[in-house]
């Protein structure tokens, strides 16, 4: 392994060689600049971490109230879930769903397909259909915003300020929370760990080899 | 030393996981390691990106004109589009609220739609002009884009909170529909569009 192994920008193309980046940093395309990898130091542990914390997080956030308005001696208050029951009731069935997408649906399979995978990894074995599910994420991680819902909330709770007395909820703080967790944890994957780790486990127990891990590259 | 690219090698890159491979010959290219479909540069990428993109443009229309959000209340009842919204918000003294309206429903989209036009045009006539700036300006496009949907989050909490039967009633209008679509073509415009094809043209015309 003295020569190391040939990459190629997935924004420009260009084959360059991979190169040791110090702790923190990152390399970047010679030609585009584009970034290919960080080292994050123990990328795998890390995001494990990040990604447990975002699945209690995503559970409270769900089942506690958002916000809650009072006018008038009337009080109301909503879930997430309750917002696209809302939504579709009155008969926003497209908007709907397309809250729920992003804002439940994709966020929940992300953080659910990183723990299928970097657990078992963590115990030493590979999970069945990791491979799908490498890609799994790769699929749904851009349409995940729960940043985006939080910066809408915050509008909205302005918004009504001036109308009503609002009250945050539980829901509220943990989306805050949960926003940090999820970007930490796209942050600290690297994939290169994680295929690395499976090629390791691989060749440890002969068992899990298969096609997928023989890994032919360039030469 | 000249810059050689994994395509002009011979080698192709997997999409999803990153892994380079040498393509066999005759059979359907799946990524060993992955199992990604492999393709030299992401199949269709110009016409399914025009395609997109033209969807997006025809609904920017109904998305500005039609209302977003409907409210009804003792006082009658009030229809507002994404405009009217940033300037009731100017008016009534929250600007910085009008400003983050008006950057994300109103700017963002718009430039987005504009600059993928750009990129997709000067892919198509083969241009080696500022390649480092189209290859930022996409990445842009990318990162930038999924913030329009604030607008439609806005709308989604005030229906779901402001459902007092007799006092006030707030109800997102088909502004919304038209507008979540645009955001969802838009990045799924940005999604087929193939940055490697900015680079291509560089080794056509060097030989």
């Amino acid at each position: 392994m003295s020569v190391p192994p040939l990459i190629a920008c997935h924004e420009c193309d260009l084959l360059q060689r991979e190169v040791t980046v110090r702790f923190l940093g990152a390399a970047r395309c010679r030609r585009c600049g584009a970034l290919l990898y960080r080292n994050t130091g123990n990328s795998l542990d890390r995001t494990l971490a990040y990604s447990l914390g975002a699945a209690v997080l995503m559970i409270v956030a769900n089942a506690f109230p958002i916000v809650g308005l009072e006018a008038s001696g009337n009080r109301t208050s909503t879930t997430l879930i309750g917002t696209v029951q809302t939504l579709y009731d009155t008969d926003m069935t497209s908007v709907a769903a397309l809250v729920f997408v992003t804002t439940i649906l994709m966020p929940v399979l992300d953080v659910g397909a990183m723990l299928y995978m970097l657990l078992p990894l963590k115990f030493g074995w590979v999970p069945k259909g990791l491979p799908a599910t490498f890609r799994l994420v790769q699929t749904v991680r851009p349409w995940g915003m729960v940043e985006v819902f939080m910066l809408g909330t915050l509008v909205s709770l302005a918004k009504l300020g001036h109308l009503a007395h609002v009250a945050p909820g539980v829901a509220l703080w943990s989306f805050g929370l949960l926003m940090f967790l999820v970007a930490a944890s796209a942050a600290a994957f690297d994939p290169r760990e994680l295929w690395a780790r499976v090629e390791a486990l691989a060749r440890q127990r002969p068992e899990f080899k298969s096609r997928t891990v023989s890994g032919e590259a360039a030469t | 030393m000249s810059a050689v690219t994994a395509a002009e090698a011979g080698l192709l890159v997997c999409h999803a996981c990153g892994l380079l491979s040498r393509p066999a010959t005759g059979h359907h290219l799946a990524c060993v390691r992955c199992g990604e479909s492999l393709h030299v540069r992401k199949p269709d990428s110009i016409s399914r990106a025009w395609a997109f993109l033209i969807a997006a443009y025809v609904l920017y229309v109904p998305a500005n004109v039609l209302p977003v959000m409907e409210t009804g209340s003792l006082f009658g009842s009030q229809s507002d589009t994404i405009m009217s919204g940033v300037v009731y918000l100017w008016h009534s003294g929250s600007w910085p609220l009008a400003a983050i309206i008006f950057i994300a429903s109103i700017l963002v989209p718009g430039a987005k739609m504009v600059a993928l036009t750009v990129l997709l045009i000067s892919v198509q006539r083969h241009s080696t002009w500022r390649l480092q700036d189209r290859t930022k300006l996409y990445r842009m496009v990318e990162l930038v884009g999924r913030w329009s949907m604030v607008d439609i989050y806005v709308a989604a909490i005030l229906t779901a909170l402001v459902q007092f039967k007799a006092l006030a009633m707030i109800k997102a209008g088909p502004g919304a529909i038209a507008f979540g679509a645009v955001v969802v073509l838009t990045m799924f415009a940005a999604e087929s569009f193939d940055p490697r094809l900015i680079w291509d043209p560089v080794k056509e015309r060097h030989g």
